[in-house]
């Protein structure tokens, strides 16, 4: 045999080989919001890992685009920070199920020289400010929160996102909840109509802003506070309790929202009651046909969602995100059961 | 001639005809597309949409006004940063500089355009914004009265997105006046020199013969600064509210249609947001029709000015 046949055997070999591997390979399609990607590409990697014919791939559009093409049906599944409206729900051509995977929170972050201590928020306050209402840093309502620290009379600037965010979504229900003005007046949404300040493009937008401008406020995620280490404020939680944003208390708020969890998930937990609660936490949801047309991709998801529910969850925090509380993960498990997969 | 031409050039003729057909067919698309997705909006708002100046996605009330306003605002004060700027580039560069310099001149200005814009608005971000904060906390008190020096010294706001937009326009203009002013016929300026001109009122004669271009390479630079997307969006402060203010931060019709494009979900937001496109559509046509216009209007009346020279040129 000939260098060229050997090779050329070779070729046929590895043809087959490829053709034979794509036969059996399930490609399930994806789309949809941007803050639960690192865990999720994280997540179809390793279970692609364990699984060498099941590939998932993921689009992170933003939750807005997720849930336009899973209700046009050009993905199999959707991903979204914020629950799908009814007006959502009913546009799509069957039932959608809300999973919730993974936890995050948002964080205020500042920008105020001359104070070295780490500043208290409370919601009223939060809105109060990003309403224009209160301007200056040394204003009573911040002092009164504060007790001890020197606060300068430096205006406020208040920096919030420009891009539609699943972020802004987390941040502004937690404003609507605690100030009846915000709820009327600006309401909630992923871009909203904002009464004062400037917008950043993205996490690293807001906090470029908050860090270049003195007496700047502003709101970013918690994963991305942590990665980039930026110095952020505690929030009081509906215990009256100061809490400072952590994977636990991230968690600890979902907890406190399983005791009244709603069958479809569809839930806000910004202001969870509890003791350690971080109240401006939010679950991000997976979004799946509980009768697709694709039952074999319909059963692969199944079992792919029962993984990233367990052991999946391992991944969770060292990404930042807060992993899904054991109560929550059991009543997913029994609405996995309603999805047909035959 | 017609009679002799061969099936080749025929076949040439139709060929390139329908490479251009391709084009006016692709700008009716675009256009056609664009009035058909934002119809629900065409029909709730109407005529309002360009004069509105709410932006509320909650409410789901949509009006251009406040990016319209900042689109042509920035693009005109990049203009009039830039083109001065641009024009004595070129000039420079066709008609002043010594040999040696002037490849690596071209070299660099060319260099400029090539500059992604991400990479100019993360410039902004970190060198230019904090300098035009520092410029705007040093201006004296009296001048900060001012309506067009009002507001907080942010730093982002129209005077950055001027800045940032003018740079980014100046390689264009200067190129493209740098090629008018370069095939300025030397009769122009051996004619200036024989009737006793000096070098300053030579250039002048030349600029002159070449002001159709030069207006042209300018409205390029205009047509480019309207659509320029994220350099402008990283440093103008993304706040749809009309004003005057350099020191304000705005909006521009680019910058709004990406930031709010993923995550609009609402069919009437969507619909809202592909208007702007529309909008943006149509001011562009027409701002490209009217120079077209000027030029055209111009290089009439040149032609019975310029006549005399280039038939001596030509004998």
């Amino acid at each position: 045999m000939n260098a060229i046949h050997k090779i050329a055997v070779a070729v046929a070999g590895a043809a087959v080989l490829v053709t034979g591997v794509a036969a059996q390979t399930q490609r399930i399609n994806g789309a949809g919001a941007t803050f639960p990607y690192p865990i999720y590409s994280k997540w179809f990697s390793e279970y692609n890992k364990m699984h060498p014919n099941v590939e998932i791939n993921y689009q992170s559009i933003g939750s807005g685009g997720g849930i336009q093409q899973v209700t046009k049906e050009t993905v199999f599944f959707g991903a979204t920070d914020g629950p799908m409206t009814p007006d959502q729900m009913q546009a799509a051509p069957g039932k959608i199920l809300h999973f919730p995977t993974v936890l995050g929170a948002v964080v205020p972050i500042y920008n105020l020289p001359g104070v070295s201590t780490e500043l208290k928020f409370s919601g009223p306050v939060l809105a109060d400010i990003f309403l224009g209402k209160v301007t200056k840093w040394n204003d009573p309502a911040i002092a009164k929160l504060n007790g001890g620290v020197t606060l300068p009379a430096t205006d406020i600037t208040v920096a919030h996102r420009a891009d539609g965010s699943g972020t802004t979504y987390i941040w502004v229900d937690y404003l609507s909840k605690l100030s009846p003005e915000w709820k009327t007046k600006v309401g909630v949404a992923t871009s909203v109509n904002w009464p004062t300040g400037v917008g950043g493009r993205g996490n690293e937008g807001v906090s470029g802003l908050v860090k270049q401008t003195p007496g700047a406020i502003g709101y970013v995620e918690l994963i991305y506070a942590l990665q980039n280490k930026i110095a952020y404020g505690s929030v009081m939680n509906a215990a009256g309790e100061s809490v400072k944003a952590s994977v636990q208390a991230v968690t600890a708020a979902a907890a406190e929202a399983a005791k009244a969890m709603p069958p479809d998930f569809r839930v806000s937990i910004t202001n969870a009651p509890g003791k350690g609660v971080y109240p401006i936490s939010s679950f991000t949801w997976l979004l799946l046909y509980e009768n697709a047309k694709d039952k074999n991709q319909a059963k692969t998801m199944v079992d792919f969602v029962k993984w990233a529910l367990t052991d999946g969850q391992k991944f969770a925090p060292d990404l930042g995100y807060a992993p899904l509380p054991e109560a929550i993960v059991k009543l997913e498990m029994a609405a996995l059961a309603k999805i047909k997969v035959s | 001639m017609p009679k002799s031409k061969s099936r080749s050039d025929v076949a040439f003729q139709i060929g390139t005809g329908a490479f251009g057909f391709v084009l006016i067919a692709l700008v009716c698309g675009i256009g056609v597309i664009l009035a058909l997705e934002s119809l629900p909006s065409i029909q709730k708002f109407g005529l309002g949409f360009w004069r509105t100046e709410i932006w509320d996605p909650v409410a789901g009330e949509f009006g251009a006004l406040p990016f319209i306003w900042g689109t042509l605002y920035s693009s005109v004060l990049a203009l009039l940063i830039a083109t001065p700027i641009a024009l004595g580039i070129a000039i420079f560069i066709s008609e002043l500089c010594p040999a040696v310099l002037r490849q690596p001149l071209v070299f660099v200005t060319e260099l400029l355009a090539a500059i992604p814009s991400i990479v100019y608005g993360l410039w902004g971000i970190f060198v230019l914004v904090p300098a035009v904060r520092a410029l705007e906390t040093s201006l004296p008190d009296s001048l900060r009265k001012l309506p067009l020096f009002s507001g907080p010294p942010l730093g982002l706001g129209m005077l950055s997105a001027a800045l940032i937009l003018a740079i980014m326009v100046i390689p264009f203009i200067s190129s493209i006046s740098r090629e008018v002013l370069k095939s300025v016929p030397p009769a122009q300026r051996e004619g200036a020199y024989a009737l006793g001109a000096t070098r300053f009122e030579a250039i002048r004669a030349a600029v002159f013969y070449a002001r159709t271009g030069i207006i042209g390479a300018v409205m390029l630079g205009f047509g480019r600064a309207l659509g320029e997307t994220m350099a402008v969006t990283m440093v103008i402060g993304n706040n749809p509210k009309v004003s005057v203010s350099l020191f304000a931060p705005q909006y521009t019709m680019a910058a709004v249609v990406a930031n709010e494009f993923a995550e609009a979900a609402d069919r009437l937001y969507l619909s809202a947001l592909v208007e702007i496109g529309l909008v943006l559509f149509i001011i562009t046509l027409i701002i490209n029709s009217f120079s077209r216009l000027l030029i055209w209007s111009m290089a009439r009346t040149e032609k019975i000015v310029a006549e005399p020279v280039e038939t001596e040129a030509a004998a």
